[in-house]
C-alpha cells in the first residue's frame, strides 16, 4: 500500500492520556451492528472494523444489512443498511445470535434492528442523538416514540452527539459520522489506530491526501470521545495466525476460485446478490487474459458461456434464482450435447424477484431437477469463504472430465460474508491446460461412450477429422441426429451413468460429533458454522446430537443411508420453506418438508424431518439450538 | 484463447489444400422437395470450397426450424442450438477462438421472433461473423404457424382467417440497429446473386447479416412467384463494393446504383415495401468489432501465478 508509510505521521489525538482507560471486559467472542441509512457508510465502518480485527488475529464473520434499493427514503424502518460483524478469539464460523454493541445513525435503523430480534437484551447502544432536539417535531416523536419501545428491554442506551462533534471538522456530518463511529469502535475494543488507518487508506485509495486525512481526524474525534464519555472496553482477545491468511467476502472467493481454476471467460448478466463477483472480475480478469462478457440477458449469458466452452476451456456463467430459471433450456442443451458448463448460483430469497438482496436456499431442487427431461448433472455446494474459492477448481475439473453441467449453490449469506481463512497454496496443476487441438483419427466419433462409464473423449472445432455437430436432439455416438428407442436409451444411459461413476469417487461425508448417537443434523450450504455451533451448544447441554454437511447435492456422497441409520432421528436444517407440523391442514401426508429433506427422504427411505425457516437472513445458532432441543427423540437427553 | 496458446494449430498460414464442393457434403438433406434450404446449402459449400475454408476451422451454429438442420449437412464443426439462441452460441465461439470461421443460420422464427432480443444486440456486438436469416415467411418444421414475417392476410393453422399484422422488414430493422457493419437481402432462387452475397458477406470484416428469401413449397407456396415470374418486380441494387451479378443483367433490368456507406439511402431503399430489393444495402468496416474490442492476450503459467499470488496479496492479513 502506497500510502501506509505516511499514516503513522499523522498527529493522532492521545487517547490515553485523555483519562485512565477503564479495564476491559474479556470476552471469548462479541457481535457488533453498525446501522445507518443508505449511503451514510455504515458499512464501510463496518467493513474496515472487521477487516482490522481479522488483521489483529480475531477470527471474524461479517453480514452486509442492504436494503433492495439504491437510496431508500431516510429514517424508514425498511432503509436500514449497514453491517454485523462477529468477533472471536478464534475461528468465527456464521453470524452469531444477538448483537452487544450496536452504532446507530438514527433510531429509526436501530428500531428495524431492535424489531428483528437482532439485539442482546443487554446490547450495549450508541446512538446518534440529533433526532432528539430535531427541528422538525415529527421527527422528534418518533424519537420519542422510539425511546419509549426500546425501553421495554433492558438495552444499555448510551446518546452520542455524533453530528454535532463531526462538524467541528467537516462541513457534511452525513460523509464523516462512519469514521467517527468507526473511532468510537477502535477505542471500545483497543484497536490499533496504525491499522485502523492503513485500512482507511486502502479504502480511500486513490482519492486525495485530504479525503484521507479528514478521515483520519474524525477516527480520532470518535475515539476521543469514546475515551471521555464511556467508562468501559472490551477485549477479545487475539491469536497471531499460525499461517499465512487472507480475508474476502464469498463473491470475491468465487472469482478468485474460477482464475485459479484457469477459466477465461465469465457470461453474466446484472443480477443481485451474483454480481459483485462480476465486478470484482471485470477489474481483474483481463490482467489473466480472461474476459467478462455482460450478455443482453441471462439466457445469452448462458449461451455465450455454453458456446465458449463447445469450441475450448471450460467457461461459466453467474446468476441468481431468477436467471437461474431462465438459463434452464441452455442447460438442458450443455446436458446433452456434453459440453462442459460451470453455473453459479447465488441463491437469494424467492419465489420469483423474492428478496434480492438477501439469503435463501430455496433453488436447490430447482438446480438438481430444473431443466426439462432427463439432465444428470452435477450440484455443488460450498459451505464457507474458503470453499467458495476451492470449489470453483472442482467444478471446472468435474465439468470437464465427466463433460457436463455443474451448477455450484452459493447464497446471499456467503456472497457478502467475509471471514479469514487460510491463504489457497495455489498450484499451476489447477489451470485447465491451453486445448490440444491436434488431429483426431479419422472415423473419431464426437460421443465414444466408453459402455461402462460413459465417459468420452470431448473434441474440439479445430481438431482435423474430428468435424460434427452438437445437437439438442436425440443423437447417437457420431452425434447424428437419431430417433430410435435404442440410442435414446442408450445415450440416456450414458449420461445418467457418469454420475453413478463420480459417486464411486467421493468419500462418505465426515459426521461432526460422534457416529451415532439420538439426533443427526444435516444440513447443505452456508448454514454449516450455526449448525456446528448449535450442536456443540446442545452436545455440551449433554444432548446426543451430531451433524452432517452436504457439499455434494447431486450426485450425493456414498454411505449418507449407512450414516442415518446409527442415528435415533434425522432432520434437516435449512432456510427454505417447510409447513410446520400440527399448523391448520397440515397433515405427515400432505406436509411440504424442506428441499433437502425431500432428497434424502427420496434417496434413503429414512424418515427424514426437517426444521426449516425464511427469515431472509442468515439462521442463528440459538435458534438452531432450540429447534435441536425441541427435535430431540423423547428420552433422548443422556 | 488466441491461437499462439493453441497447441498445435491445425491450419498453418500456408496451408495449401484444395477443397471441392464434396469435401462440405455430410449427409442427404431432409428437407422438402423444392426447399429453398437446398439452393443455400449449396452455395454456401460452394463458397467454402471456393474460399479455401478449412473444414476444421469452420463452425456452423443454428437455431431450430427446418433451416436450422444446416449444420448437420456441413462436413465442418457444427452446433445446432436453441430455438432463437443461435448468436450468444456463436458470440462465445467466437469470444474464445476468434481465429474460427463462424456462420449462423437462423429461420425467422429464429432470428425475427423468438431471438429478436439476440438479433438486435449481435447485430450491435458486430462480431465478426456471418449471420443468415433464411426467411420462409412462415413457421414450418411445427407445420404452417404464421411468423413476425408472414405477409398480412396469410393464412396459416394459428392465424386461418389470414395473419393479422404487417409482417417485420428484417432489413429496415438491422439497419436501425446501431453498430450495425453489413446488412444486405438475395434470394435463393438466383443462385448467382446468392453466391456472390454470400460471398460479399463473408468478406466483410464484422457482423454480416443476410437476408435470404426463400421458397417453402408446403406452406407459403406462391407467396414468391410474383417476383420469380416477374423479374421487374425485382430490383437489384449494384455497386462496386456491394454485389453486382453480371449473369443475371440480361433479365433483371431493373438495378439500381448504391453506395453501401450511405445509411440514410439505405435505409430509404429498405423501407420501400412495392417493390423487393436485392443486394447489400449497408457495409461499413470501419465499425469495431466486438471480438477484436475483447482480444486479449493470453498469459503464460508462471505469469499467471505470479499475478495470481499478487491478487492473494491484496487480501493478505
Amino acid at each position: 500500500m502506497a500510502i501506509s508509510t505516511t499514516v503513522t505521521s499523522t498527529p493522532a489525538i492521545d487517547v490515553a492520556s485523555a483519562k485512565s482507560p477503564p479495564a476491559a471486559t474479556r470476552l471469548s467472542q462479541h457481535t457488533v451492528e453498525v446501522v445507518s441509512d443508505s449511503g451514510e457508510g455504515a458499512q464501510k465502518c463496518g467493513q474496515i472494523f472487521g477487516a482490522v480485527c481479522a488483521k489483529q488475529g480475531n477470527g471474524i464473520w461479517t453480514v452486509e444489512i442492504i436494503p433492495a434499493e439504491i437510496q431508500p427514503p431516510a429514517r424508514e424502518i425498511d432503509g436500514a443498511s449497514g453491517n454485523r460483524i462477529r468477533i472471536g478469539s478464534g475461528p468465527v464460523t456464521n453470524w452469531g445470535d444477538q448483537a452487544n454493541v450496536v452504532v446507530a445513525f438514527n433510531e429509526q435503523a436501530l428500531l428495524s434492528r431492535h424489531r428483528l430480534g437482532a439485539l442482546d437484551d443487554h446490547a450495549v447502544i450508541l446512538i446518534e442523538n440529533m433526532w432528539a432536539t430535531h427541528p422538525d417535531g415529527d421527527i422528534r416523536e418518533q424519537w420519542a416514540a422510539a425511546m419509549d419501545e426500546l425501553a421495554a428491554k433492558p438495552y444499555r442506551v448510551i446518546e452520542v452527539p455524533m453530528e454535532e462533534r463531526c462538524l467541528t471538522v467537516v462541513d457534511n456530518p452525513a460523509l464523516g459520522k462512519n469514521m467517527f463511529a468507526l473511532g468510537m469502535l477502535t477505542w471500545l475494543y483497543g484497536l490499533d489506530r496504525g491499522h485502523v488507518c492503513e485500512q482507511i487508506a486502502d479504502t480511500f485509495r486513490g482519492k486525495s491526501r485530504e479525503v484521507y486525512e479528514k478521515n483520519v481526524a474524525l477516527l480520532d474525534l470518535g475515539s476521543h470521545w469514546a475515551a471521555e464519555n464511556l467508562g468501559f472496553r472490551f477485549e477479545v482477545p487475539r491469536q497471531a495466525p499460525t499461517e499465512p491468511m487472507v480475508v474476502m467476502n464469498g463473491n470475491q472467493a468465487i472469482a478468485l476460485g474460477a482464475i485459479a481454476a484457469g477459466m477465461g471467460l465469465v457470461a453474466m448478466y446484472p443480477i443481485t446478490p451474483a454480481t459483485s463477483a462480476s465486478h470484482y472480475l471485470a477489474e481483474i480478469f483481463e490482467k489473466f487474459g480472461g474476459v467478462v462478457h455482460q450478455a443482453e440477458d441471462e439466457i445469452a449469458a448462458a449461451g455465450v458461456a455454453l458456446g465458449a466452452s463447445y469450441a475450448g476451456k471450460v467457461a461459466f456463467t453467474i446468476t441468481s434464482g431468477p436467471g437461474l430459471a431462465l438459463k434452464t433450456e441452455f442447460l438442458g442443451l450443455a446436458v446433452t450435447t456434453e459440453t462442459p458448463l460451470v453455473l453459479v448460483d447465488v441463491q437469494r430469497g424467492g419465489p420469483s424477484t423474492g428478496l434480492p438482496t438477501k439469503v435463501e436456499q430455496s433453488d436447490l431442487l430447482a438446480a438438481i431437477f430444473g431443466q426439462p427431461g432427463d439432465t444428470p448433472h452435477v450440484v455443488l455446494a460450498p459451505a464457507t469463504i474458503e470453499e467458495c474459492f476451492h470449489i470453483m477448481i472442482t467444478a471446472r475439473r468435474l465439468a470437464e472430465t465427466f463433460r457436463t453441467l455443474v451448477v455450484v449453490l452459493s447464497d446471499a449469506n456467503l456472497a457478502t460474508g467475509v471471514q479469514p481463512f487460510p491463504r489457497p497454496a495455489i498450484d499451476p496443476a489447477w489451470l485447465a491446460a491451453a486445448p490440444d487441438l491436434s488431429a483426431v483419427p479419422e472415423g473419431t466419433r464426437p460421443f465414444e461412450w466408453d459402455p461402462q462409464t460413459g465417459l468420452s473423449q470431448r473434441i474440439l472445432p479445430g481438431q482435423p477429422n474430428g468435424m460434427y455437430t452438437a445437437t439438442g436432439l436425440a443423437h447417437d455416438e457420431r452425434g447424428v441426429i437419431a430417433y430410435t428407442s435404442d440410442v435414446h436409451q442408450r445415450s440416456g444411459t450414458m449420461r445418467s451413468r457418469k454420475m453413478a461413476v463420480l459417486q464411486h469417487t467421493l468419500q462418505p461425508p465426515t459426521v461432526h460429533g460422534d457416529e451415532s448417537g439420538d439426533l443427526l443434523v444435516v444440513g447443505w450450504g452456508s448454514t454449516k458454522g450455526a449448525i456446528e455451533e448449535a450442536v456443540e451448544r446442545a452436545r455440551q447441554g449433554g444432548h446426543s446430537v451430531s451433524s452432517l454437511h452436504l457439499t455434494f447435492l447431486s450426485p450425493m456422497a456414498p454411505g449418507i443411508k449407512d450414516i442415518f441409520q446409527r442415528f435415533k432421528k434425522v432432520m434437516t436444517v435449512e432456510i427454505n420453506y417447510s409447513d410446520e407440523p400440527g399448523a391448520p391442514y397440515i397433515t405427515d401426508e400432505n406436509r411440504r418438508r424442506g428441499q433437502l429433506a425431500w432428497l434424502l427422504r427420496a434417496s434413503t427411505l429414512v424418515d427424514v424431518d426437517c426444521w426449516t425457516r425464511i427469515p431472509g437472513e442468515p439462521l442463528r445458532p440459538g435458534a438452531i439450538h432450540e429447534a435441536i432441543l425441541a427435535h430431540l427423540p423423547k428420552g433422548g437427553a443422556r | 484463447m488466441t491461437a499462439e496458446s493453441c497447441s498445435l494449430l491445425a491450419l498453418a498460414p500456408d496451408d495449401l489444400r484444395e477443397f471441392a464442393l464434396s469435401d462440405f457434403e455430410k449427409s442427404v438433406p431432409r428437407w422438402c422437395p423444392g426447399c429453398g434450404d437446398h439452393s443455400v446449402l449449396t452455395s454456401m459449400q460452394r463458397l467454402l470450397a471456393e474460399e479455401g475454408l478449412a473444414p476444421e476451422q469452420t463452425v456452423f451454429v443454428s437455431g431450430i426450424g427446418c433451416s436450422s438442420r444446416f449444420p448437420h449437412y456441413m462436413k465442418t464443426y457444427g452446433f445446432h442450438g436453441l430455438h432463437g439462441r443461435a448468436l450468444p452460441l456463436a458470440t462465445g465461439i467466437k469470444l474464445h477462438r476468434p481465429e474460427l470461421n463462424v456462420f449462423v443460420v437462423m429461420g425467422d422464427g429464429d432470428c425475427v421472433s423468438i431471438g429478436a432480443g439476440h438479433w438486435l444486440h449481435a447485430m450491435r456486438y458486430n462480431t465478426n461473423m456471418v449471420a443468415l436469416l433464411l426467411d420462409n415467411h412462415v413457421y414450418g418444421l411445427t407445420k404452417n404457424q404464421t411468423s413476425p414475417t408472414t405477409p398480412q392476410g396469410h393464412r396459416t393453422m394459428t392465424q386461418p382467417r389470414g395473419s393479422y399484422l404487417p409482417p417485420v422488414n428484417p432489413v429496415s430493422a438491422a439497419l436501425g440497429i446501431t453498430n450495425a457493419s453489413f446488412v444486405a437481402q438475395t434470394a435463393e432462387w438466383l443462385p448467382p446473386h446468392l453466391y456472390a452475397t454470400l460471398r460479399a458477406a463473408y468478406e466483410h470484416k464484422g457482423f454480416s447479416f443476410v437476408r435470404i428469401l426463400q421458397r417453402c413449397p408446403k406452406f407459403t407456396e406462391g407467396v414468391f412467384t410474383g417476383f420469380i415470374e416477374h423479374p421487374d418486380s425485382v430490383q437489384l441494387i449494384e455497386h462496386g463494393d456491394g454485389v453486382a451479378v453480371p449473369a443475371l443483367a440480361r433479365t433483371y433490368k431493373n438495378r439500381i446504383q448504391h453506395d453501401p456507406r450511405d445509411i440514410d439511402a439505405a435505409r430509404s431503399l429498405a423501407e420501400a415495401d412495392d417493390i423487393t430489393r436485392l443486394g447489400v444495402f449497408y457495409r461499413n468496416e470501419d465499425r469495431p468489432t466486438y471480438d477484436e474490442l475483447r482480444a486479449i492476450p493470453q498469459r503464460p503459467v508462471e505469469e499467471k501465478m505470479r499475478l495470481l499470488s499478487e491478487e492473494l496479496d491484496r487480501h493478505a492479513i
